[in-house]
């Protein structure tokens, strides 16, 4: 645990992260994988959002508004993609959440386990606020907001980011 | 202007990203409305995420049948010993069943009912899902190569699951009837009351359209109605859980899915159903008949010897059970018709061998010996149609003078008889015509009946 204060001074200590091609397609292609699969033999787990996850560190570590909403926008689009709905419900959720955790990558440290999981646990309720709001008014499919739910699994998914964010941490690297 | 795209570059590309994407759900409701079709994204996705499941399922199976059929086989014997029980018990309770089956059919017949049958089954495994709480939808191995086509009914064993809405290569995506999407026809078994199955956005299945007037209880199975024209009529769909009184006119009835939904593996795609009038039976047909049928069969009688025993008394002439050596000892010993293995049947014989007390739980009778008259012989289906009141269990024989065409009685032969079963005998007369059951006659009295 670092002692590094949560807001940042100075753009000096904005520290940026890349992540080779491979990595950059494999780590969601694989979140993807995992969310469609694990479900089948655990139907609760359905509760998490990996991709969405996989979007905020994206985000986060790369401190790019236009990469971060691109990752959110692809991986959401590729997620609309396996269910049965409409195409773009998850990537316009996505792609809201993406441009955010990037610009608040940039003026918060991300690092810490802390701010990790309200950032997850903040940004899961702004992603199912925006797929209910367009789903509702755009699409007009029949949905109810179940907060005890939804905030249960903003907390849940939180808690798996802490672990997950410490496992991809390992395939950032600085520039 | 130049210099507001340049300030604000990023939040216009979040901009345009945004209305790109709304455009997009915009045209595909419109498209929606219209045609069905599938987007080429998603094939694109599709194909790309079910290789790497399929490889996934695979290795899953893979561990768990090497831990299953070769590691973990505690208590195994003890199941095999139960499901033989059960499978005795089953054998029982189908003699039951066919016989109200064959009636159900006579009366469909009559009636000009037109019946669904499931003609035609794909197996096939679920190998994903959308992994998402607001879209119940599974994935399966087979698709438009197997033969799958969108709307076909997918079921298990235990009930329904859902129906396939979308279908690729090699595999399928399915609507899982607890999706607020679906919608399924649906009936109450008891109270006979229709309504609409459909799913709620917790997953959770309902029947809708049932009105607060009626009453149903809880635990009541509920069918398919195969009014949706998906689903043929009579499939199990699951159990009223819960009645509640709606704010509507309608009641809230939730249901227990039959089918574990949230723990599919292997689910069957039905690709085709026969609608048609079941054949009326040739003749009556009750449990005996059915057992009848269960039994070894025998050979024609050559019509020489058929009407050789036209001059018996007993008109009967019976062939000795070659693959039963012992019976024909005892056979020598006896002199009179012999005891069968079904008492079921033998009750129903007449005259002489009527008499004769079965060897309840005896080996293959002994009544096969040569020239010897066996009991429980069977006029079994006869081709005209007998009168309802026409015993199904024919009478043959009976005491000299009273059968007015004798007939021939050829037991089973070469056929090993086993777990009680009796060997099937046919009644003939000596054109090789089934015997037309006859009045049964009454026996002599102070007759001495052999054993």
């Amino acid at each position: 645990m670092t002692d590094m204060p949560l807001v940042r001074t100075s753009r000096e200590e904005i520290e940026v992260y890349r992540f080779g091609p491979v990595i950059s397609v494999m780590i969601p292609l694989l979140a993807l994988v995992i969310q469609a699969f694990v479900p089948v033999k655990f139907r609760s787990f359905a509760i998490f959002d990996l991709p969405l996850l996989v979007t905020i560190f994206f985000a986060v570590a790369r401190r790019s508004q236009v990469a971060g909403m691109l990752t959110g926008a692809v991986i959401g689009l590729v997620q609309d993609a396996l269910t049965h709905q409409a195409i773009g419900l998850y990537g316009i959720a996505k792609t809201v959440v993406g441009y955010g955790a990037s610009s608040l990558g940039v003026k918060i440290d991300v690092e810490n386990p802390g701010t990790r999981l309200l950032v997850t646990s903040g940004f899961y309720l702004v992603h199912q606020a925006v797929y209910f709001l367009v789903a509702r008014n755009v699409l007009g499919v029949a949905m109810e907001w179940l907060w005890a739910r939804t905030l249960l699994a903003a907390l849940l998914n939180g808690i798996v980011a802490i672990v997950l964010f410490g496992v991809l941490d390992r395939f950032k690297h600085s520039t | 202007m130049e210099n507001f795209f340049s300030r604000y570059r990023n939040a216009s590309l979040l901009v345009l990203l945004l209305v790109a994407q709304v455009v997009g759900l915009g045209v595909q409701v419109r498209r929606r409305t219209e045609a069905g079709g599938t987007r080429l994204v998603r094939f694109w996705v599709v194909s790309a995420i079910t290789p790497l499941e399929r490889a996934l399922v695979g290795a899953n199976q893979g561990v768990r049948s090497v831990w299953r059929n070769y590691l973990y086989l505690r208590g195994v014997r003890q199941e095999n010993r139960d499901l033989k029980a059960q499978i005795e018990r089953l054998r029982i309770e189908q003699v039951r069943l066919s016989e109200d089956a064959a009636q159900a059919r006579r009366l469909q017949a009559l009636l000009g009912f037109k019946e669904q049958y499931i003609a035609q089954t794909v197996a096939a495994q679920v190998i994903g899902s959308s992994g998402s709480d607001q879209s119940h939808v599974i994935y399966i191995d087979k698709g438009a190569n197997d033969g799958i086509k969108p709307d076909m009914a997918v079921i298990t064993p235990n009930g329904i699951v859902g129906k396939v809405l979308r279908v690729f290569h090699g595999s399928s995506q399915v609507l899982l009837i607890n999706d607020p999407s679906s919608g399924v026809g649906a009936i109450l078994q008891s109270s006979r009351l229709q309504g609409i199955l459909q799913g709620t956005a917790a997953g959770e299945v309902m029947l809708r359209y049932v009105m607060s007037d009626e009453k149903v209880a809880a635990g009541e199975p509920v069918l398919t109605s195969g009014g949706d024209r998906i689903f043929p009529k009579g499939l199990p769909v699951g159990a009223v859980q819960q009645t509640n009184p709606g704010s509507d006119l309608f009641l809230n009835i939730r249901v227990k899915p039959a089918a574990d939904l949230s723990r599919l593996e292997e689910v069957l795609v039905v690709t085709k159903i026969e609608e048609n009038i079941p054949a009326e039976p040739a003749g009556p047909v009750r449990a005996a008949d059915i057992l009848a049928e269960r039994l070894p069969s025998v050979p024609p009688k050559p019509p020489a010897l058929a009407a050789k025993g036209t001059t018996a008394s007993a008109a009967t002439v019976a062939k000795p059970a070659a693959t039963n050596p012992s019976n024909s000892a005892t056979a020598a010993s006896t002199s009179g018709a012999q005891p069968s293995t079904s008492p079921a049947i033998q009750s129903r014989t007449n005259g002489a061998a009527a008499t004769a007390k079965p060897a309840v739980g005896g080996p293959e009778p002994a009544a096969r010996s040569s020239g010897e008259a066996t009991p429980d012989t069977v006029a079994k289906k006869p081709a005209a149609k007998p009168a309802e009141t026409a015993p199904a269990v024919g009478t043959v024989g009976g005491t000299a003078g009273t059968a007015t065409k004798p007939a021939v009685v050829q037991p089973a032969a070469n056929k090993p008889v086993g777990n009680g079963e009796a060997g099937r005998t046919k009644a003939i007369d000596s054109a090789g015509q089934p015997v037309k059951p006859a009045a049964p006659p009454q026996p002599p009295s102070g007759e001495e009946v052999p054993r």
